[in-house]
């Protein structure tokens, strides 16, 4: 269950070898996590994550597969969940992959694919976990936005629009859900130093994955819709969607 | 959701208005393989009275009172008849309830559950010493308990949070009273040693007690507080215009918070002035002040769903009990709190008497605080665990009718019979059809 600080005892992980999501789950370990299933496609990956939670003492470590273009295998995956750990109290769901945004790469099975790993498989796989959580009666689902889905940049359109879709996705989740006591949780980080951004030079405001677990574990606490990280991008945002294109196009990123 | 509005979730309702009704509902979710849980009028603060994706059972529209014998004081009523309903049929014919908690909206099948205390434990106990017996739908059947009547279920029962079944039918003890007063004394001390010592003394004089502590006052003046004490009053301590009528009950809920704002009022600052100047009116010694049942017994019912002054978030309400010989721990726990900047809204300290049979009863003789917290700081989690260490540490334990957030390894430290119980409940339900979110919480069962 999910006590009344927010902290969760039983938790999903959608690409489970994600780096914020690893922060993250090291802090609920600190709280009440008592078992947890980490779902991803690289095993050596998802492996290092689990070993680090077995050595912080979390009672139950699991693994499983998940790949977010495979939709055919998410129901399957909410059963092979629900048979280990019994419930979920948290399901988080973390894969996603900023891919190319150049024109000449972005052939029709690339674009499918990265719309695929950032919308289509995750959005599958969160709508298949509501149905379980709603029947549960309970629990929270956050979700891995970016700032990158509010107002789509040149630099990453794809994934952006793909963030875009699933962003709109969860807020309309989130209504459906509304009085079934399953709460949904959008997070819209801005630049995070990890692997899916190492290479890139660092954006203006950037963060670790450590800042946006700890805003994460604060939203879980407020009880939060929507948590931003770093908290300015609301407001920076809030211009930026209704700055003109043409003054859009010519901010660097 | 519980009285603190936090962590909700959703479950079948099914109002029930006959213990068949009841008996239909859980063989129902028996043959479904479900879950079951009894819930009363919801002043659990937590998730006590909650069955995520199970059946809840209404029990509020079965409150019948079948039998009162008025010569004896005895009365049967069904479980989820309310104390404040009791207590206007009771109250005129010159009777009062052997406890009552801090509200009277909560039935007596909540009462039993939570073995609820009040201002009067440390003469009286809690409420299951004056029970005479029970009828409970258990998992495999209906059943009559009591404490000479299968005391090992009867005992379960009490304080056992609804997990043994659902209580459809209370017979319980009434007190005899002249008059539906009470002639209070109420002082102010000026600290917690202070306040201690005076409650101290005063209980020995007094069959109600309570000192409600300024939990924002530090340093020096940590525990300012205002105590009462009061007894029932005889029909010579009413003033001559009162005796004709002595026995009159009219409680009334004049205002109402009529919907839960979108943020909080509850604030350091709103805090801050209202404690300052609920101390400051408060004389320093004033002797046979005549009060009403509801201005003494349930001062926060004058407001109707003030717990939605807390705003969205919610709240929850820590409430510890340690030995004696660990006094020093309310202390500890008022420093924590303010070091913390938690803002311990409503304090109440009081001692309590002898313990309860029943293996998951809350009070034991000691000392008890309750704390009202708002949620949503982020250093209330790890403060109320430190806390929880604390009183584990000292011998105490957490009321789990308030509790929202305690962490499972300490379940067996500050209730050591938890498997004693536990074995009873699964011998009357081998499937465990009767579950909570707090037992699936404090245990830790999916
Ligand atoms: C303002 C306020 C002041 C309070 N002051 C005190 C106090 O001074 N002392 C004290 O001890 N408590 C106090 N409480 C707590 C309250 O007395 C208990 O939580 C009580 O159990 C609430 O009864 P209820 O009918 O609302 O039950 P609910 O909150 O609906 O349920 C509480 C528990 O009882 C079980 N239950 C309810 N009905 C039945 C039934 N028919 N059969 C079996 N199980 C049942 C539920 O399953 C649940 O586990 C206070 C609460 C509030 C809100
Ligand atoms: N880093 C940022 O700047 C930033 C900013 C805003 C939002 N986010 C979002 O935050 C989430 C976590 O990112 P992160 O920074 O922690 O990066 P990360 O460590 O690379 O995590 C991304 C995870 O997604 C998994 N994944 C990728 N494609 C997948 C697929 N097709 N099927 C299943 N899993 C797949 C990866 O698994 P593999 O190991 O198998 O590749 C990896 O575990 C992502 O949704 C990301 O979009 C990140």
């Amino acid at each position: 269950m999910n006590d009344a600080t927010g902290m969760p005892q039983r938790v999903v992980v959608l690409g489970g070898g994600s780096e914020i999501a690893r922060a993250l789950v090291v802090r609920l370990a600190a709280h009440r996590l008592r078992a947890v299933v980490l779902a991803g496609r690289d095993d050596a990956s998802l492996e290092a994550a689990a070993r680090e939670l077995e050595a912080l003492g979390v009672p139950q470590v699991e693994r499983t597969r998940f790949e977010a273009n495979d939709v055919a295998d998410h129901e399957a995956l909410v059963h092979r969940v629900l048979e280990r750990i019994g419930s979920v109290d948290l399901l988080l769901v973390a894969a996603g992959s900023l891919g190319t945004a150049e024109l000449d790469a972005l052939t029709p099975e690339v674009v499918a694919q990265l719309v695929g790993t950032n919308f289509t498989g995750p959005a599958a796989a969160t709508a298949a976990f509501a149905r379980a959580m709603r029947d549960q009666g309970s629990g929270r689902i956050v979700v891995l936005s970016s700032v990158a889905g509010v107002r789509v940049r040149r630099s990453n359109f794809v994934y952006g629009a793909a963030k875009a879709g699933l962003d709109g996705f969860c807020q309309g989740l989130a209504d459906a859900l509304e009085g079934t006591g399953v709460q949904v949780t959008i997070v819209r980080p801005g630049f995070v130093r990890t692997r899916m951004t190492a290479g890139l030079a660092a954006a203006p405001l950037a963060v670790g994955a450590d800042d946006v677990a700890d805003a994460i574990v604060r939203g879980l606490e407020r009880g939060a819709d929507v948590v931003w990280v770093p908290a300015v991008f609301q407001v920076l945002l809030a211009f930026a969607r209704h700055l003109p294109r043409a003054l859009w196009r010519r901010i660097p990123s | 959701m519980g009285f603190g509005r936090a962590a909700g979730s959703v479950a079948t309702l099914h109002e029930a208005r006959t213990a068949r009704d009841v008996e239909r509902v859980v063989a129902d979710a028996r043959a479904a393989g479900g879950r079951v849980l009894a819930r009363g009028l919801g002043r659990a603060y937590g998730d006590a009275a909650q069955c995520a994706g199970g059946e809840l059972v209404d029990c509020t529209p079965m409150a019948r009172l079948l039998e009162l014998d008025s010569e004896h004081g005895v009365v049967r009523a069904e479980g989820g008849c309310s104390i404040a309903s009791l207590l206007r049929t009771c109250v005129p014919r010159g009777w009062f309830v052997p406890v009552t908690p801090g509200t009277r909206h909560v039935t007596l099948g909540g009462a039993v559950a939570a073995d609820v205390h009040g201002k009067n434990h440390h003469r009286d106990g809690s409420f299951g010493g004056h029970v005479v017996a029970l009828e409970v739908v258990g998992a495999s059947g209906t059943a009559r308990v009591g404490p000479g009547l299968d005391p090992e279920r009867y005992w379960a029962t009490v304080g056992g949070m609804g997990l043994t079944g659902v209580v459809t039918e209370v017979t319980v003890k009434l007190r005899r009273i002249a008059t539906s007063r009470l002639a209070v004394t109420t002082e102010r001390a000026p600290d917690l040693d202070a306040c201690m010592a005076r409650l101290t003394e005063l209980d020995a004089g007094h069959g109600y007690t309570v000192a409600w502590v300024d939990g924002l006052a530090s340093g020096g003046r940590l525990g300012r507080s205002v105590i009462t004490a009061g007894d029932h009053a005889a029909l010579d301590d009413l003033p001559a215009g009162m005796r004709a009528d002595a026995l009159a009950y009219d409680p009334r809920t004049p205002l109402s918070v009529p919907v839960a704002p979108p943020v909080s009022l509850v604030g350091r600052g709103t805090l801050r002035a209202f404690n300052e100047a609920w101390y400051r009116k408060a004389p320093r010694r004033r002797v046979g002040e005549i009060q009403s049942i509801a201005q003494f017994f349930h001062p926060l019912d004058a407001v109707r769903d003030w717990n939605r002054l807390y705003g969205p978030r919610g709240f929850t309400q820590y409430q510890l009990v340690v030995p004696f010989s660990g006094a020093d721990v309310v202390r500890r726990t008022l420093e924590l709190l303010q070091r913390a900047h938690v803002l311990p809204a409503l304090c109440v300290l009081k001692s309590f008497g002898s313990a309860s049979a029943a293996p998951m009863s809350f009070p034991m003789p000691g000392w008890t605080l309750a704390a009202d917290l708002p949620l949503g700081s982020p250093a209330l989690a790890g403060v109320l665990d430190e806390i929880d260490g604390v009183v584990a540490g000292a011998g105490g334990r957490v009321y789990l009718a308030k509790d929202g957030r305690l962490r499972p390894e300490l379940l067996s430290t500050m209730y050591p019979r938890v498997a004693e119980w536990r074995a009873v409940c699964e011998r009357h339900d081998p499937e465990q059809l009767f579950v909570s979110d707090l037992w699936r919480r404090v245990a830790a069962v999916a």
